[in-house]
């Protein structure tokens, strides 16, 4: 699967720019939080800087940039090319397996706030389910062992429309594991 | 040809209104709301709330590639939609649904009555967009103290037709508007009658100078005048060697000026991107189908008029450049002689109701075939005929009781030839003069005779029957 290398770049620059979009409509005029001001510019703009918090200012930024003019056919567009060239991976790869098995993450769980201050290293952890999100494919996480106490999840990933066998294969990697059984101590 | 000494180039953006489809073009909320309350057809989509979704009106995309065809265009084989990005109060989704590239449908024209005849101005392109909230304000927009928002207009469907730079007048600008409109309204998907139903944004640049875009122009009338202004704006600021820079004006329509609104430079980004929510629709299959629905169209009726019915072209082009006015005088022509029909449904009746600013549906076909019918049995005047006309669109009633309360039955016989003799014995001289060689003596003898039938007597029997006496009596 030669592209999934660049699935987690691709898919914060769609998330990202579809974010800054969709967020576009929390401005305060039809519900949710409203300051006191007294023309549109600077009430929308108190609602939203009042509203969110940073980790979506810095999305809502980031993909901003991405949208803007110039830029388009170098991040976004280029990232869609990316998700199609991704989902064709995985329907090659579905050519010879029903199901394909990976990690769910690179690593087990980290601390609470451990990775707050580094974004980067934050999304990183999402290397190994975001090629699953941009191919639109269906996937399963089950617990597979532990490592220090702490459960290890395995994905069982299937073919488009086909959630039966993923379910069938976690099924019955469960009925003759017990790994579901343990709690992490 | 046409020298267009100041090279005036005039192309036009045109958002329409596709009014007459029963929802708007991503919710299923009505577009039957301009006699209700504010804000009393919207659902979470057209409001843009959290969670909800666009799904495209098949209906919508039908109307639109069939004002493509209408216009020429060539439909495209898929066409996409995308986000414009805007903070806007009236858009509530901080974005507009609207198509950037792979519009619906381009590369189309419409031929207009030009400065030196037929004339074709291109359609660059025709596509789909949704149409934001309206914004209420107190007064003036400068003087509210606030304003209200009213989302009922928020998704409908619109169409904006952008045209090649192709018009060197404002007359011709206009003319554009007027076929534009009356295209759209013999399509059946448009009523140019209801508020917003088409609003225009114009460029214009002359020689020398780059382009003005002017927005604000809420009638054909205003795209005119704003366009006239802005010619001996630009000419003025050439003139004193400055540069006519690019640039969005406002067309003030009270002092029928247009005052600058941003530069190139405080142009917006727009941020425009494929939009997500909705996947690309593949329509190359869908125009022959909708094509075979197209109506005759204006110049194709106007054609038809002349051939079918012998009326002159300048009658067809009248009768034919309001539907309704079309349909009324065919109806009409069906029973009668359909010059005569011509005449009186496009010379009278066409102006009666323009002097007065009325349409059509205040008169009656039966009304206008009774008149007919009584003038050609010789039962009124033509100058009688005229009269219950105007006492119709004025009073109401009936032809033939406005005939009868009038006295406007048209007196002939013996009763116009005794007037006549009774003229030509008080106006001796008049008969002298007549004798004399003078032929226009004739007409005081003629206007003699109307007043004693009180206007009821046939001016061309009246006439005869003078010459008939005169040359009798010698």
């Amino acid at each position: 699967m030669p592209h999934t290398k660049y699935a987690l770049s691709a898919y914060y620059i769609i998330a990202m720019s579809e974010a800054s979009s969709n967020l576009a409509r929390f401005d305060g005029m039809r519900y949710g939080l409203r300051t006191e001001d007294h023309d549109w510019h600077t009430t929308f703009s108190h609602v939203r800087a009042e509203g969110f918090g940073d980790e979506v200012k810095r999305r809502i930024l980031l993909g901003t940039y991405a949208l803007s003019a110039g830029y388009l056919d170098k991040y976004y567009l280029k990232a869609l090319k990316i998700r199609t060239l991704i989902k064709q991976d995985f329907e090659h790869a579905f050519k010879d397996a029903d199901v394909l098995i990976a990690p769910t993450m690179p690593y087990p769980a980290f601390k609470i706030g451990e990775k707050i201050d580094d974004p980067i290293s934050l999304y990183l952890a999402d290397v190994e389910t975001v090629p699953i999100n941009l191919a639109g494919v269906p996937s399963i996480s089950i617990p597979c062992g532990s490592s220090g106490g702490l459960p290890i999840g395995m994905q069982v990933i299937g073919k488009h429309f086909d959630e039966a066998a993923i379910l069938r294969t976690a099924y019955t990697f469960e009925e003759n594991t017990d790994f579901h059984k343990t709690e992490g101590s | 040809m046409y020298e267009n000494p100041d090279g005036v180039m005039i192309g036009l953006e045109v958002h329409v209104q596709l009014n007459r489809l029963k929802t708007k073009v991503f919710c299923g909320c009505t577009t039957d709301y301009h006699n209700d309350p504010p804000n009393s057809h919207v659902c979470p989509v057209c409001l843009g709330l959290p969670g909800s979704l666009p799904v495209i009106n098949k209906k919508a995309v039908e109307a639109a590639i069939k004002v493509g065809l209408a216009l020429n265009c060539t439909v495209e084989e898929h066409t996409q939609f995308y986000r414009k990005n805007y903070y806007y109060p009236d858009l509530p989704k901080g974005f507009q649904i609207t198509q950037y590239d792979f519009p619906i449908s381009s590369g189309g024209y419409i031929t207009i009555e030009g400065e030196d005849g037929e004339h074709r101005v291109g359609i660059t392109r025709a596509h789909m967009e949704e149409d934001p909230g309206r914004l209420v304000h107190e007064g003036t927009i400068d003087k509210s103290k606030y304003t209200l928002i009213d989302y009922n207009r928020s998704g409908m469907a619109l169409l904006e037709v952008v045209s090649d730079p192709d018009m060197r007048s404002p007359k011709e600008a206009r003319r554009y508007l007027d076929k534009l409109r009356n295209i759209l309204e013999y399509l059946d998907i448009f009523d140019g009658d209801l508020e917003g139903a088409l609003r225009v944004d114009a460029n214009i640049s002359i020689m020398g100078g780059q382009r003005a875009e002017i927005k604000n122009i809420s009638s054909h009338k205003g795209a005119e005048r704003a366009l006239l202004f802005e010619i001996v704006r630009q000419k003025n600021v050439l003139r004193r060697g400055g540069v006519v820079v690019q640039e969005t004006r406002h067309f003030d329509e009270a002092r029928e000026i247009t005052l600058s609104m941003r530069s190139k430079e405080e142009a917006h980004d727009y941020r425009y991107f494929p939009e997500p929510d909705l996947v690309p629709l593949k329509i190359s299959g869908w125009a022959p189908a909708i094509k075979a629905t197209l109506p005759e169209l204006p110049d194709a009726r106007r054609l038809r008029f002349v051939e079918q019915y012998g009326i002159t072209d300048d009658h067809a082009k009248a009768l034919t450049s309001e539907l309704k006015f079309a349909i009324f005088y065919e109806d009409v022509a069906k029973k009668v002689d359909p010059k005569i029909a011509a005449v009186w449904v496009c010379d009278v009746l066409k102006g009666e109701l323009n002097y007065r600013d009325l349409t059509i549906e205040a008169f009656k076909k039966e009304h206008i075939l009774s008149v007919i019918d009584l003038l050609l049995n010789k039962k009124i005047t033509e100058d009688g005929a005229v009269d219950i006309i105007r006492t119709l669109l004025d009073k109401g009633g009936s032809p033939f009781e406005i005939m009868k309360e009038k006295g406007l039955l048209k007196v002939e016989g013996d009763i116009v030839s005794t007037a006549a003799e009774e003229a030509i014995k008080e106006n001796p001289r008049a008969v002298a003069d007549y004798r004399a060689g003078k032929e226009k003596a004739l007409n005081s003898l003629v206007g003699a005779v109307m007043k004693k039938t009180k206007g009821r007597a046939d001016a061309r029997t009246a006439r005869e029957m003078l010459l008939d006496i005169l040359d009798k009596g010698v």
